[in-house]
């Protein structure tokens, strides 16, 4: 556990937060490892955990019949993968599959969730973290989608 | 094995030859969107037309090209003429677009189960379409229309690539002005001086004007847009087994023979097109299915 | 002798000498017999001119990807089992127009194909063929529409079951439960005892058309050791089967099984060539083909076997939604023997082995059942995912 605390309180992602909830979060953290082609989470699956990407690379998919798998999004070292745990209903919107051997932190996100009911700190920390993830993906989806390529 | 709803049920003929084409004539061609057209068609030989189901497709044969399943996409309560709206994907539809008023083609069908819409009567209809999938819903809505009294709320939202890209654009319109209709429609990329929704279409369930708890929901578009579409109606509380989807497989023969259309244990073509999502959820989780 | 007024069901005894007759008596009325022949190193199923036709004292060696044939020490008429042919190719014919058009000015005409439908005599049908065939009539015949050219030739067939007398050696009727010993579909079912002394047959009629057939056949009433040592045949065939599968509660392990990696592993032996659905006598995908001359004016319509382990077979606008090996090989086997319990009432297999025979590579369905029942993880119902190491 002491190797995982280490870890988690050297982590940027967390920078900034109180020994106590350092504490916490590594209490809530496991490692992952995943083999490349191996899926961490599935489209439409209770959203439980989110991962901190150690080493490896992690692609972001959808699937499609006539298409196959469409990778919207790649997340590689020091990377967060998932933020649907934080967000009702709860349920991973995509399918992220590893694109190389890949070895995380997991964290157990329901815990987190409920901790964060009763230690409102605690959520509004997560939050801050987590909405400029998401802001972050939002602002490279919509440039994504302007195809600023396209020939005309 | 399926229960298939009663107004979706054989309204066609059981046809001695089921692989048997019938010459339809082109009566009218119209361009809808730079990549999509439709055709209005009657038989041949004067008969009358078919009678089918809204969600029905047929399998539309152009001469010496191919055969293709297509949707109908017009008005049950008209059946002498019989139309159908496709884009231009391939051979035998790019067939198709060269066709003349007065030039024919084979029709077969009408084939498979449609939506369930004397079944929803007593309760809200959404209907969510993406891209041409507004061309198998239409003929619901036409049904719906025309029984309006029956129903509670009918929603209808929409959602296509570009403005131009809008299907029915003028029907569309007519429904919006209509009270007892809501219309709302979005694009995924502004284009020239649009003024209406961008975005997702997913992104017009969650504030569309329905009763979850006794509501309907018909969806049809390319299986990630369905897919991400039944997300959001769950989300808002509207129960799996109300939602319907038409989903789409290559298909051969349309009458369970050819085996191409099978997604799991069903033939898209007998137990589908339209299907309760809840019996397609545990295919649509599995991939190559 | 007396004409005697025989029953169906009741077992008679026929000599090696009067199958001559039985397969006269079948020509005199007008059909075409078709059975079990060599040709090129198997045992085909092809026209035959004589009872002589048939491969008599062959016998077949058969494993995964093997077949032989070798000579037997008797002269038994049907001491083999089955080859590459099913009477599928008969009844659900490989290549068939179902119609032509013609287009002038615009205008389109279709002319439809009147079919021939010649009266035929299967001669030698195994019980597992018989299950096989009742399978298709189901599947072409039981549902909302009927396929007409399958159900006029059907109508017309006349069947000679024969039940085995040894098994093969990729053989498991009797895990199917569809064999040795023809129960139902035949018109006559005959037991074949070639011994050192005496080499003869028991018969029985299962129809109507049957028993005048076999009342016109030099026959008498099959004693008890003439039944006794026909049943012993079959029961020595019972036990000998080459293979086994176990079918219980097959369905559901398939339908939980879906992304076991047994999968990725027969795919990599999986050249997807298509032998297996060609060999079988229940798979009846199709497809349809529409051509045209060069002047553009005639137009044909045919149909054909097809494949699902084409790559095309899945294709829709874009792409094949099975492009991989591993999904087309998935997608055959769970419907043989899952999906096909949900369509038609009945699973998709008789047993026959041809599959694990005629397999390039020697893939065989009842280790790829072994495997995964063997080796499936059930999954911890947890809210989260499986971690791997931890």
């Amino acid at each position: 556990m002491e190797n995982l605390e280490r870890i988690i309180t050297e982590h940027p992602f967390f920078a900034g937060m109180t020994p106590e909830h350092l504490r916490l979060l590594a209490g809530c953290a496991s490692n992952a490892r995943f083999n490349a082609g191996q899926f961490v989470l599935r489209e439409g699956e209770e959203a439980n955990e989110f991962y901190l990407i150690r080493h490896g690379k992690v692609g972001l998919e959808v699937y499609t019949p006539n298409r196959g798998a469409l990778t919207i999004q790649t997340l590689g070292e020091g990377e967060i993968l998932g933020f649907s745990w934080l967000v009702s209903p709860h349920r991973w919107r995509f399918d992220a599959r590893c694109i190389e051997l890949t070895r995380a932190i997991a964290l157990d996100g329901k815990c987190l969730r409920e901790k964060s009911e009763s230690d409102c700190r605690l959520g509004y920390e997560l939050l801050k973290r987590f909405s400029h993830v998401m802001v972050e993906h939002l602002q490279s989806a919509r440039l994504q989608l302007l195809n600023v390529y396209e020939a005309h | 094995m399926s229960t298939k709803p009663i107004d979706a049920l054989a309204l066609a003929p059981h046809a001695a030859n089921p692989m048997l084409s019938r010459p339809y004539r082109v009566q009218k061609v119209r361009q809808e969107t730079p990549d999509t057209f439709t055709l209005e068609l009657e038989p041949e030989d004067k008969q009358p037309g078919m009678t089918f189901a809204p969600g029905q497709f047929n399998m539309i044969y152009a001469f010496g090209v191919g055969e293709v399943p297509i949707s109908i996409s017009g008005n049950p309560a008209q059946p002498n003429s019989l139309v159908h709206t496709t884009r231009e994907v391939g051979t035998v539809t790019r067939a198709m677009r060269q066709l003349d008023v007065g030039d024919s083609l084979g029709v077969r069908g009408p084939f498979g189960v449609g939506w369930p819409v004397t079944e929803s009567r007593g309760a809200d209809v959404v209907i969510v379409a993406g891209g041409i999938g507004l061309a198998p819903l239409r003929p619901a809505l036409y049904q719906l229309l025309a029984a309006r009294k029956y129903y509670g709320k009918v929603v209808l939202l929409y959602g296509t690539r570009t403005p131009p890209d809008i299907l029915f654009r003028r029907e569309l319109q007519q429904w919006h002005s209509r009270f007892d209709l809501e219309v709302h429609v979005t694009v995924d990329r502004a284009t020239g001086n649009w003024r209406g929704n961008v975005g997702v279409v997913t992104t017009l369930i969650p504030r569309a004007p329905f009763d979850p708890h006794s509501t309907v929901a018909m969806v049809c578009g390319p299986e990630v847009m369905m897919r991400f579409t039944v997300q959001e109606l769950e989300k808002r509380g509207v129960a799996l087994e109300n939602i319907h989807l038409s989903m789409e497989r290559n298909m051969k023969c349309a009458v369970g023979f050819c085996g191409h259309c099978q997604y799991g244990p069903t033939f898209i073509c007998k137990d589908g097109p339209v299907f309760r999502y809840d019996r397609l959820q545990p295919l649509l989780a599995v991939r190559e299915m | 002798m007396p004409e005697q007024s025989l029953t169906l069901g009741q077992q008679v005894t026929l000599e090696r000498a009067a199958l001559r007759s039985l397969f006269d008596e079948l020509q005199s009325r007008g059909y075409k017999v078709l059975g079990p022949a060599l040709r090129e190193g198997a045992i085909v199923y092809d026209e035959l001119t004589s009872v002589d036709d048939l491969p008599v004292g062959w016998t077949d060696k058969q494993d995964g990807g093997t077949y032989r044939l070798e000579r037997r020490q008797d002269d038994a008429l049907f001491g083999y089992n089955v080859g590459p042919h099913s009477w599928k190719k008969f009844l659900h014919l490989p290549a068939v127009r179902l119609w032509q058009a013609e287009r002038t000015g615009g205008k389109l005409r279709i002319i439809e194909e009147k079919h021939e439908t010649p009266k035929l005599a299967f001669f030698g049908v195994r019980a597992c063929e018989l299950r096989a065939i009742a399978i298709q009539d189901k599947v072409l015949l039981g549902g909302q529409y009927a396929d007409p050219l399958y159900r006029s030739r059907r109508e017309q067939t006349f069947i000679v079951a024969v039940n085995c007398g040894q098994a093969g050696g990729t053989c498991f009727c009797v895990s199917m439960n569809s064999g040795p010993r023809a129960t139902a579909g035949f018109d006559l079912a005959l037991t074949e005892v070639a011994g050192d002394d005496r080499h003869f047959f028991t018969a029985e009629a299962g129809s109507e058309s049957g028993l005048q057939i076999l009342k016109a056949v030099p026959h008498r009433i099959a004693s008890e050791e003439e039944r006794a040592a026909a049943e012993a045949r079959v029961a020595k065939a019972a036990g000998q089967m080459g293979r086994q599968l176990d079918t219980t509660d097959i369905k559901a392990l398939l339908y939980r099984n879906y992304e076991h990696p047994r999968w990725d592993q027969v795919a990599s032996r999986c050249l997807t060539c298509a032998n297996c659905t060609m060999v079988c006598p229940t798979c009846f995908c199709t497809n349809v083909e529409d051509t045209t001359d060069l002047k553009g004016e005639n137009a044909e319509r045919w149909r054909k076997w097809d494949s699902c382990f084409t790559t095309d077979f899945s294709y829709i606008h874009g792409g094949s939604v099975r492009s991989t090996p591993r999904s087309r090989y998935r997608q055959w086997m769970t419907h043989k023997l899952a999906t096909w319990i949900d369509q038609f009432d009945t699973s998709g297999c008789v047993g026959c082995g041809r599959c694990i025979t005629w397999c390039p590579v020697g893939i065989d369905i009842t280790e790829e059942v072994r495997a995964i029942r063997d080796t499936e993880v059930v999954p911890i119902q947890s809210s989260g995912n499986d971690h791997g190491e931890s």
